[in-house]
């Protein structure tokens, strides 16, 4: 054991990073989610991120936490404490600790002789040889090994025991006989530490009361919730990490909460064959007044953009989840990314435009997703959730979900039988009667002699009739666009912070949380506004906000600055004053990153020659 | 082709039961090629429909790309229609099917859209066993790109430019019995006698049903060696300028008893074998419904009528366990769990 007086080593209470290095399929999940919980659950502000390979076993998997009693739940960055339980990352892992940190490893093993670091804290267990003379079931060593090292880690972070007792005992309230062998195995390993340990770690876990009635949520399954509460009766999908679990958690609360009287589902559920297929499922069931939606990812979306045109320009309301993840093609499918957005934004052939949301936070994931519904139904049109795998696949800290009963579904312009009967005039499925690009629908079987319609993604006339006439084709589509500008007064508001400099910080979705913690850096020497964007189209203070700043920096996860591209192409702004702050490694942003990228630019002196260059 | 409308009355001009005329059932003029036997299809969906006393407004018609599925606008005016993309007509069908089960869905569908770019979905929506009737015009060719073999072009037939397909031809009726369709039958678009009851019967069918109907096209089903063919015609008439010239001709149509073979002379000079089924076996057999077609086939003949029968699946709904009510009536009362339940959601996340 290294002597702890002969370096420097980190300390804090409630406020580090520690990275677990496991195998995949190995068990450690449950074992790092339990740490995590526990760590909630005392009180203490945490955010938690599974940075998983795309196999199923074997391979390297990494569970990055970040213990932040300021609520800093973006990724920090660096590790100060590393569990490294995997042999072939071990080295890895071992440079990858920061001066100073906690090498927590199996030492049933000696270490190899070039692990020669004098910075950091080794921490030997002997994990292996633990759950040996305890266990003689296989997969038991295998799983409680998990186990036994989150009991160490509860002594050396010196935690409140009695919270995991806790934890263990509301985990498997319905296995009851799980109960004592996980709480002897957090003890084997809170015991060995304690033994051998005394006193060497300067991290600490202490309890505060600072998540108030926060909740730990996916994004995902908060998005497969809104579906639920939204109405959604049919979901067409196709399997594709990392929107599989949206339609899961779609399937999990249906069968809780959808069941009727008779044991029957007041849902349908298709996995379809394709992507195709899945979209598909989705127009015919909306086209025929059943709110229905699918999920996907980047892929699925190109294969989607066939129908999503011919949903635009039909007049079909679609909601669909896309949970982003690096492209393109295939890419890196386990990591995360903000890259579909002219994919979605622009999505088929043709002049088509779609409404974009970009929720940051799995509450947001529930209420963008209601509102999906009511925008895609009240514009008659794809309506994108622009989610990602940060975001749906993590669990994250956030505000409870809330359900206002007295919210009515806006179900749009839909005739019904009576109102079909009361026309006085020849109803027309592409009339534009109110001004505002929004026609008025009928569903399919509502009347006998008025209201059926032909859908057809050929060109149509105002009464849905097939025409080739170029006039009549260009007043539809002028049409559209007044529709689109019809929603950019719907769609939800952009937040604006500050309003007191010429400089300003442009963001959106999963970048909320790094931006967010950067801003209250950067703004103790700088004066900096900041806007989140929830929607494409931009509503007016998007606008506002480019046109009165001279510099906007704009933070995206992408390589190419997609959102700078849509700003450029749709509000006609100057692109010299749009400065692209862009993060493509998959990882989700830290804060670190955009305090580099944009402090650059607002050194006094840089701030100076950017007033002098924009003013020019 | 005329475009005006004709004045004369219905022969059939009575009403149903329910009290609807056969111009109820009836759609806009087509403006398919003048004796192209998909109109006769038409004709045939429109008789059963009458026949069956349906509701118009109850029908949905859905269809892909081809000039199969322009079909949907000649039949069924007061029916709902969507003409959807290429080879996609079974997944929108599916999702409106989702929505409410209590509509009849009337698939229309070519050879292209659903022998190549449909083949997926088509494989699936019949294991879906979804309740529903799917007709495919099927006339070997992509009619409305001028010709192209489709994947039911029989080996070594000749297709527009006189290239023999070297290919393999799909069977869709093989390909349906295999998946498991409920509902195989075949027939052929000029033999209305046969048609019209194998539609009703599709109607009827709880679950998936599958017409195939041989429809020669009028237009690009010749060969370069026939001087009636529309290559022969085109040949004469580029001197004119006519590019898009489509020769007038006469709608095949032949009537023959069950069990009886038939040839039928093609606009191209070419000839056609049916043979109709006989119903002296067990129609629920899939094997032995798979094996006649292929004995025939062996005979240089296509095997025509109902071929198989099987009305003990339960459809999509049945295997999904939906409610009795339709989906797209549920209320938002009966959807939405309202707020009390989130509290011990929202606990149960902490």
């Amino acid at each position: 054991m290294n002597s702890t007086n002969s370096k420097k080593l980190i300390k804090g209470t409630n406020d580090f990073v520690i990275r677990f290095a496991n195998v995949n399929g190995s068990g450690s999940a449950s074992a790092n989610n339990l740490f995590s919980k526990v760590v909630f659950r005392s009180g203490v502000p945490i955010s938690s991120k599974n940075i998983f390979p795309s196999n199923i076993q074997g391979l390297p998997t990494w569970f990055e936490v970040r213990v932040n009693e300021a609520g800093y739940l973006g990724r920090r960055g660096g590790y100060d404490f590393i569990v490294a339980v995997n042999g072939q990352t071990m080295d890895r892992d071992y440079q990858d600790l920061l001066p100073g940190g906690y090498f927590f490893y199996d030492s049933s093993k000696r270490l190899p002789n070039h692990y020669q670091r004098t910075d950091i804290q080794l921490i030997g267990i002997p994990l292996t040889t633990i759950c040996n003379e305890h266990y003689t079931e296989p997969r038991l060593r295998q799983i409680f090994k998990n186990i036994i090292y989150v009991g160490a880690l509860a002594y050396l972070f010196d935690m409140d025991f009695s919270v995991f007792e806790a934890s263990i005992k509301s985990q498997f309230a319905k296995k009851a006989k799980l109960i004592e062998p996980n709480i002897k195995a957090l003890l084997l390993g809170y015991d060995y530490a304690k033994e051998h340990f005394t006193g060497c770690c300067g991290l600490n876990i202490h309890r505060r009361d600072l998540n108030g009635d926060q909740i730990q949520m996916e994004g995902n399954d908060a998005a497969g919730l809104g579906a639920v509460y939204a109405g959604a009766t049919v979901a067409g999908w196709y399997p594709i990490t990392p929107s599989t679990s949206v339609i899961e958690a779609f399937e999990k609360y249906c069968h809780k909460y959808r069941v009727d009287g008779d044991g029957k589902n007041k849902f349908a559920i298709i996995q379809a064959e394709d992507e195709l297929a899945a979209v598909g499922i989705v127009i015919g069931a909306s086209w025929n007044g059943a709110r229905s939606f699918t999920a996907t990812s980047g892929p699925g979306v190109s294969l989607m953009s066939e129908f999503l045109g011919l949903a635009y320009f039909s007049e079909i309301p679609v909601v669909l989840m896309d949970i982003q993840r690096t492209g393109p093609s295939t890419g890196m499918p386990t990591r995360t990314q903000q890259s579909d957005l002219l994919a979605a934004a622009y999505a088929s052939h043709g002049d088509t435009k779609h409404v974009l949301l970009f929720p940051s936070s799995p509450t947001e994931c529930f209420h963008m997703t209601v509102q999906s519904f009511d925008l895609a139904e009240g514009l008659q049109t794809p309506v994108i959730l622009m989610s990602d795998l940060d975001l749906g696949m993590n669990v994250h800290q956030c505000d409870p979900i809330t359900w206002d009963d007295a919210q009515i579904y806006d179900r749009g312009k839909v005739l019904n039988l009576q109102q079909l009967d009361e026309l006085p005039e020849r109803w027309g499925r592409y009339l534009d009667v109110d001004g505002d690009g929004i026609p008025y629908r009928t569903i399919p079987g509502t009347h006998s002699e008025k209201g059926a319609f032909f859908t057809r993604g050929s060109s149509h006339d105002e009464y849905a009739a097939y025409t080739e006439d170029g006039e009549v084709y260009a007043e539809g589509m002028q049409r559209l666009l007044i529709k689109w500008n019809t929603a950019k007064n719907m769609v939800p508001r952009a937040e604006i912070s500050g309003n007191v400099s010429e400089m300003g910080v442009l963001y959106f979705g999963t970048s909320a949380y790094a931006t967010e913690e950067a801003l209250d850096t950067l703004r103790q020497q700088n004066d900096l506004d900041a806007i989140r964007v929830k929607a494409f189209p931009f509503g007016p203070e998007v606008d506002e906000f480019v046109k009165e700043h001279k510099q906007v920096f704009v933070i995206e996860q992408n390589r190419d600055g997609q959102m700078k591209t849509m700003i450029i192409n749709e509000l006609s702004t100057n692109p010299e004053k749009l400065i692209s702050i862009l993060n493509i490694d998959g990882m989700p942003i830290t804060a670190q990153f955009l305090i580099d990228s944009i402090g650059q630019y607002l050194s006094p002196k840089t701030m100076q020659a950017v007033k002098q260059e924009t003013a020019s | 082709m005329t475009f005006i409308r004709p004045n004369f009355r219905h022969p059939e001009n009575h009403t149903n039961e329910r009290g609807f005329s056969i111009k109820n059932y009836e759609g806009a003029l087509s403006t398919l090629c003048a004796g192209c036997g998909h109109d006769s299809i038409s004709a045939s969906i429109i008789k059963s429909c009458f026949e069956l006393n349906l509701e118009p407004h109850k029908i949905a018609k859905i269809s892909g790309i081809g000039c199969s599925s322009k079909t949907p606008t000649y039949f069924l005016g007061k029916a709902h229609g969507f003409n959807s993309v290429h080879g996609r007509m079974p997944s929108v069908t599916t999702g409106a099917n989702m929505a409410n089960k209590d509509l009849l869905y009337i698939g229309v569908s070519g050879d292209g859209d659903t022998a190549s770019i449909g083949m997926g979905q088509f494989a699936h929506v019949v294991r879906r066993n979804l309740n529903m009737v799917y007709i495919v015009m099927n006339n070997g060719c992509y009619g409305l790109t001028k010709g192209q073999d489709s994947a039911t072009a029989d080996k070594g037939s000749a297709g527009k430019k006189g290239v023999p397909s070297p290919f393999d031809s799909i069977d869709l009726c093989e390909l349906a019995l295999q998946l498991g369709a409920g509902m195989v039958a075949r027939s052929f678009s000029g033999d209305k006698k046969q048609l019209v009851p194998l539609i009703k019967a599709a109607i009827k069918h709880n679950g998936f049903a599958f017409i195939d109907v041989v429809s020669p096209c009028v237009t690009f089903n010749n060969t370069p060696n026939s001087t009636k063919g529309y290559e022969w015609v085109r040949d004469h008439m580029e001197a004119t300028g006519t590019i898009d010239f489509i020769p007038h001709q006469s709608e095949i149509t032949v009537d023959y008893p069950e069990g009886s073979s038939r040839t039928v002379a093609m606009h191209d000079g070419s000839a056609l074998t049916l043979q109709k089924n006989q119903h002296d076996y067990d129609l629920s057999c899939r094997k032995e419904a798979i094996n006649r077609i292929e004995t025939v086939k062996m005979q240089q003949k296509i095997l025509t009528g109902l071929m198989y029968l099987n009305e003990s699946e339960s459809d999509t709904h049945g295997r999904i366990n939906t409610s009795d009510q339709a989906l797209n009536s549920l209320a938002q009362s009966e959807l939405c769990p309202g707020s009390t339940v989130l509290d011990a959601l929202n606990a149960s996340l902490r």
